[in-house]
């Protein structure tokens, strides 16, 4: 139930061009993982002790992760999964936006140009026209000046994000250790065994 | 004949460098590949001669009993698909992966089933909901690390062929020392300067999966493709780091084992992130490119003498034309990654740096016996091939184009190996030579008397 309701916002998960109805027997077997993307019905099985990781999103060519939510789940560890999810959807935002606007620049260069030589959009063979690698240097030069404050703010961004990820990371895997220690030490305790449920 | 060690010790080095060289073979035709596929000028044509050559072979594979009957009805299919594949181009285009199906080869198995089967669907024409989702559940992996892979794994990630030749020119650098050749250090010289750049190419990879994601060539990468997490690379970066500085700082010297880690630092903190702020990248790349060498000279004499500044600016140099003819051809993936090369966005700049180095490479060499780091053969006969480049840097400067773009990097790739070679051949045996040469007077003058007397 608690894992249902977490991470339900997934607004990247929606962009997906591929707009797929997940359905109902997902959201059971997602008892023990976080959701899956929306353009995706796939849902990894109930049994399965890992995360998930899919194919490439054809808009941000990143990978989705579906994050597998123990029984016993930590306060840190429902942080650090929070925190993956959170910035997998944040990188997935810039991406995608960053892919886009790329391409939607890309043709509207495009289509200038020739416009502006008298050429048709398509050859008379159907094939499209592309600009020599000269012309395109313009255009990569201007996408690059124009997007370089949003940039530099995306990097800081992340190197933080991705500092913080790795320490809590750290921090889970030194308690889970910390946890098994314990546990066979509180084993190996003289108290007989057959007491123990 | 008497042979010195130090010439053994050459012609050890040459065939080491000439391993390297056939190394580099593969990864040179995988680059050209790759360069080739991302800069074929119309996609559309290109994905119809692919789907011509893939269906063929499917074709004749399965189909052999029906290859008379079908010959007509096949023809159809062509057309359908460069149509279909002409329209979907338009709406695919905002996909890096449009170029990824000439990469079955390259792609581990879970791509190359997305790859036939995407190929396959022009033939169904439509592929159903059902059969699409089945084909992407495949593709979801569980993140587990497979023990039996971490091997390769961890050889990607620390990018074990560039570390190779970072060894290789850091062990040019022990054998151009005017020293004698000691191979327990020169051993372990080697091996710590191959750790810290396991280190650091981990930390880097580490840094960059969101815009490796988003990169042809890069999007591959284990921390990509979530092989291992993060955590896990970090954690492998540190125990190659610490073992590998600590060796060098206390087996070889502290000075060699000072540069180590000021090149890590550099590599990861300096040149990493000014990737995607500064085109000043680049210059900071070149000196994290030419402090292997030096390190190797260090390891060797102890100190920082001209002779290891003028190795270290033998790299420095290159790297220019190395590293400028191979972004000039990635322009449109560094610009939608948002990396600042010079390439994109100082074009003139560009090429007028990679010329400058390329001659300076030139006056460097004629540096050599000045400094008394080789003979006066090795300006002479290493001014062929560094006149090659050079000439291959002005065609690059005056036309511009991809193709001498392409031609200055392959260049660039066996040019360096031979210079280094050439270097060793030429070196200056130093004071062995002049010990040599006092004794051969002394025993000269001794002689003379004597013949005198006889006589």
């Amino acid at each position: 139930m608690a894992a249902r309701t977490a991470a339900r916002r997934c607004s990247w998960r929606s962009v997906g061009p591929l707009a797929g109805q997940r359905p109902l027997s997902s959201s059971r077997a997602a008892a023990k993982h976080s959701e899956p993307p929306q353009n995706s019905p796939f849902s990894p099985a109930a049994s399965s002790k890992y995360d998930w990781m899919g194919p490439p999103h054809p808009l941000s060519n990143l990978r989705p992760i579906i994050y597998h939510i123990p029984e016993d789940e930590s306060e840190l560890d429902q942080r650090l999964r929070k925190l993956r999810q959170d910035t997998e959807d944040w990188n997935h935002d810039f991406w995608a936006k960053q892919n886009i606007s790329f391409n939607k620049e890309k043709e509207a260069f495009i289509i200038s140009q020739l416009t502006a030589k008298g050429l048709t959009l398509r050859d008379k063979d159907g094939r499209r026209r592309t600009l020599d690698t000269d012309e395109m240097a313009v255009f990569y030069k201007n996408f690059l000046d124009k997007n370089r404050i949003r940039h530099a703010n995306y990097n800081k961004d992340w190197y933080r994000r991705n500092f913080t990820i790795t320490l809590l990371m750290a921090r889970v895997a030194l308690n889970g250790i910390w946890r098994t220690v314990m546990d066979r030490l509180s084993r190996k305790k003289p108290g007989t065994p057959t007491t123990e449920q | 004949m008497y042979k010195t060690p130090c010439s053994r010790l050459s012609g050890f080095v040459g065939v080491s460098v000439k391993k390297k060289l056939v190394q580099i073979a593969p990864r040179c035709n995988q680059t050209a590949r790759c360069l080739i596929q991302l800069h074929r000028k119309d996609p559309s044509t290109w994905l119809t001669y692919q789907h011509l050559t893939f269906l063929k072979r499917q074709y004749v594979t399965k189909n052999q009993s029906e290859l008379h009957q079908r010959a007509i009805p096949k023809q159809a299919h062509v057309v359908t698909i460069v149509d279909e594949r002409d329209d979907s181009v338009e709406t695919q285009v905002q996909r890096v992966p449009t170029i990824n199906h000439v990469d079955a080869d390259v792609v581990p198995k879970p791509d190359c089933d997305t790859t036939s089967s995407s190929v396959e669907t022009p033939h169904i024409q439509v592929e159903t909901e059902a059969q699409r989702n089945a084909r992407l559940d495949r593709q979801w992996k569980q993140l587990k690390v497979d023990v039996s892979e971490l091997p390769d794994i961890y050889a990607r990630l620390a990018k074990i062929k560039l570390t190779a030749l970072v060894v290789t020119t850091a062990a040019a650098g022990y054998a151009m020392a005017p020293v004698p050749f000691d191979p327990l250090i020169f051993f372990v010289s080697s091996l710590g300067t191959g750790l810290a750049s396991c280190a650091a190419n981990s930390i880097n990879q580490y840094f960059e999966v969101p815009f490796d994601s988003n990169m042809n060539r890069t999007k591959n990468r284990p921390l990509v493709r979530g092989q291992i997490s993060p955590l896990h690379a970090v954690s492998f970066a540190v125990a190659c780091g610490v073992p590998g500085v600590a060796l060098l700082s206390l087996a070889v010297n502290p000075l060699t084992g000072f540069l180590g880690a000021l090149n890590i630092l550099l590599y990861t903190c300096c040149y990493t992130p000014l990737k995607r702020l500064s085109i000043s990248n680049t210059w900071v790349g070149a000196v994290v490119g030419a402090i292997p060498p030096v390190m190797g000279w260090t390891a060797a004499t102890g100190c920082l003498e001209p002779g290891a500044l003028l190795l270290g600016a033998f790299l420095y140099s290159w790297q220019f034309p190395h590293f400028n003819a191979l972004s000039w051809n990635l322009r449109e993936d560094y610009s939608r990654g948002g990396y600042r090369m010079m390439s994109v966005t100082h074009p003139a700049m560009c090429r007028r740096v990679a010329l400058r180095h390329s001659v300076a490479l030139i006056g460097l060499a004629a540096l050599g016996p000045l400094l008394d780091v080789t003979t006066w053969t090795f300006p002479l006969i290493s001014l062929p091939i560094n006149l090659y480049i050079s000439y291959l840097a002005f065609r690059f400067y005056h036309a511009g184009d991809r193709g001498s773009a392409r031609k200055l990097f392959f260049c660039s790739l066996w040019h360096l190996p031979m210079l280094l070679l050439l270097a060793l051949t030429c070196k200056k045996s130093g004071r062995k030579q002049e010990d040599a040469a006092a004794i051969t007077t002394t025993a000269a003058t001794a002689a003379s008397p004597l013949t005198l007397t006889a006589n």
